[in-house]
């Protein structure tokens, strides 16, 4: 089980990390004299929605 | 040239932790044999072995039964201290004061009619595990065999009293273990490399920077231009500036560490939930003693909130106050831990597909594969490695940043006596 709960996990997180990777490239594109800002807000985003994957990765190693 | 010297390095690095793994393998082949005579049907435990290498251990374990020993302070109430090196539990062959070493990590008998002072086993495999059920679910437990009987032993024993994991305990362990070892190691490489680039710049005051200070310098500037300052603002970034860097470079230093796969390496420090737990609880410090009247108004008091919202709000600042930090503590160990995790499965696909020793073929198969897969890891790893200090630092710094940051006074004082509407007007008109 807990097995199946780390995958549903990552999918959201994968899912999640495409669209900020997707967003940012579309945004560098159109503007990139911001791609410095863009990229410190791409990273930051990232980290906080794979941290909701890792939060269940952890809970997938407990249970 | 440089670049292929460098993926040469690389390479090497990774292939170190196969020659480790398999150096450890005639170990696990008795450990199986032992266990086989318990009923065991396990050839090669792969999560036990992943397990017992990303948790902490008393000794750096070299290969076979080579390690380097690490000094051992331990206390049990009604015992007292016990001092010494881990080299005297004799790689779990010898027992002392009632403690004995488990895979690396002292563990103590549980049972009190154990004798004391140094005993002899009498066997290199007197100490081993085997499972037993609790509430349904299989525990690990480890038992030690002395003249034809079996003790069970006590969880290992952490700071925290096994808050956090291991179980509450009989004893305290206060050793140098690998990671604390590891921490001091990193501490003092820090004060040495910064102590030195300290010394050049008063050497080269007013010329270009040499040796470490151009390597360092860069990243010192980074720091401070893309994470202090757009981060807790331009009027206060100065005063947390060494709070930042200290946590940037030692977590980028452990987590280093963390990938070497050799003696001064092969600690799981910041993958270790301790650590970040001590790590976060810094800067969930840092940002509280710091925080403005501002910042604790926006968490008891959201203003311009109707005042029916704050019954849920408050509670949800309240609780958000603690989230912070403890994502912050999970995000660095979950990542390095997981990091760790993949490169040992890799490396244990080795194991795997030769069957433990049985069939050289899918070994070396697995080795090819197993190998080519931790080389990459390695690369990802190290792109991780300064990214997870990146993040823990950056966020650290905007927590701060929330903490300390100076609103406009002149706004805030009419939004108090005035309503919301007319406030902003007056405020667009003295503008």
């Amino acid at each position: 089980m807990g097995a199946i709960g780390a995958g549903i996990a990552a999918l959201g997180a994968g899912i999640g990390v495409g669209m900020i990777g997707a967003k940012s490239t579309e945004a560098i594109a159109r503007q990139p004299e911001a791609s410095g800002d863009i990229r410190t807000a791409m990273i930051i985003t990232a980290a906080l929605v794979e941290g909701a994957a890792l939060f269940a990765i952890v809970v997938g190693l407990i249970a | 040239m440089k670049l292929a010297l460098r993926l040469l390095f690389l390479l090497l690095l990774s292939t170190g932790f196969v020659f480790a793994q398999e150096a450890e393998h005639p170990e696990e082949e008795h450990h199986e044999q032992d266990s086989s005579t318990h009923g065991d049907e396990a050839a090669y435990d792969p999560v036990g072995t992943v397990m017992s290498h990303i948790s902490d251990a008393n000794e750096f374990h070299l290969f076979g039964h080579y390690s380097i020993p690490l000094p051992v302070i331990l206390y049990a109430p009604g015992h007292g201290f016990t001092f010494g090196l881990s080299n005297m539990f004799h790689h779990g062959a010898t027992a002392v004061d009632g403690y004995v070493l488990n895979h690396g990590r002292v563990n103590r008998v549980a049972d009190p009619s154990f004798p004391m002072g140094h005993v002899d086993l009498e066997s290199d495999h007197a100490v081993h595990m085997t499972t037993h059920e609790v509430d349904g679910k299989e525990r690990d437990l480890g038992l030690v065999t002395y003249q034809g009987k079996e003790y069970e032993l006590d969880q290992p024993s952490t700071l925290d009293g096994g808050l956090v994991g291991g179980g509450i305990t009989s004893f305290y362990d206060f050793s140098v273990t690998k990671n604390v070892f590891t921490m001091f190691l990193a501490a003092l490489l820090l004060i040495f490399v910064w102590g030195r680039i300290k010394r050049s710049y008063e050497k080269n005051e007013g010329k270009a920077p040499s040796g470490m200070q151009s390597l360092f310098e860069p990243i010192f500037v980074f720091i401070r231009d893309e994470v202090t300052k757009p981060m807790i603002g331009e009027e206060h970034y100065e005063r947390f500036q060494p709070f930042i860097m200290c946590l940037f470079f030692f977590i980028l230093f452990c987590n280093l560490f963390g990938l070497i796969p050799i003696f001064p390496g092969s600690a799981n420090v910041t993958g270790n939930i301790a650590v970040t737990l001590c790590l976060a609880l810094l800067v969930f410090i840092i940002t509280n003693i710091n925080g403005n009247k501002h910042y604790w108004g926006h968490i008891f008091a959201m203003p311009g909130v109707p005042k029916w919202v704050l019954v849920i709000l408050t509670p949800v600042e309240l609780l958000g106050l603690i989230i912070k930090p403890f994502s912050l503590m999970i995000r660095l160990f979950a990542n390095i831990t997981a990091g760790h995790i993949i490169i040992l499965s890799l490396i244990g696909l080795t194991f795997v597909f030769g069957n433990n020793g049985t069939n050289t073929g899918g070994g070396i198969t697995g080795l090819i594969v197993g190998g080519a897969f931790t080389a990459f890891m390695n690369l990802i790893e190290l792109l991780v490695a300064f990214l997870q200090a990146f993040i823990f630092s950056i966020l650290a710094a905007s927590y701060i940043g929330a903490a300390v940051e100076d609103h406009d006074h002149h706004d805030e004082d009419h939004a108090v006596d005035h309503t919301h509407g007319s406030a902003y007007a007056e405020a667009v008109a003295h503008h």
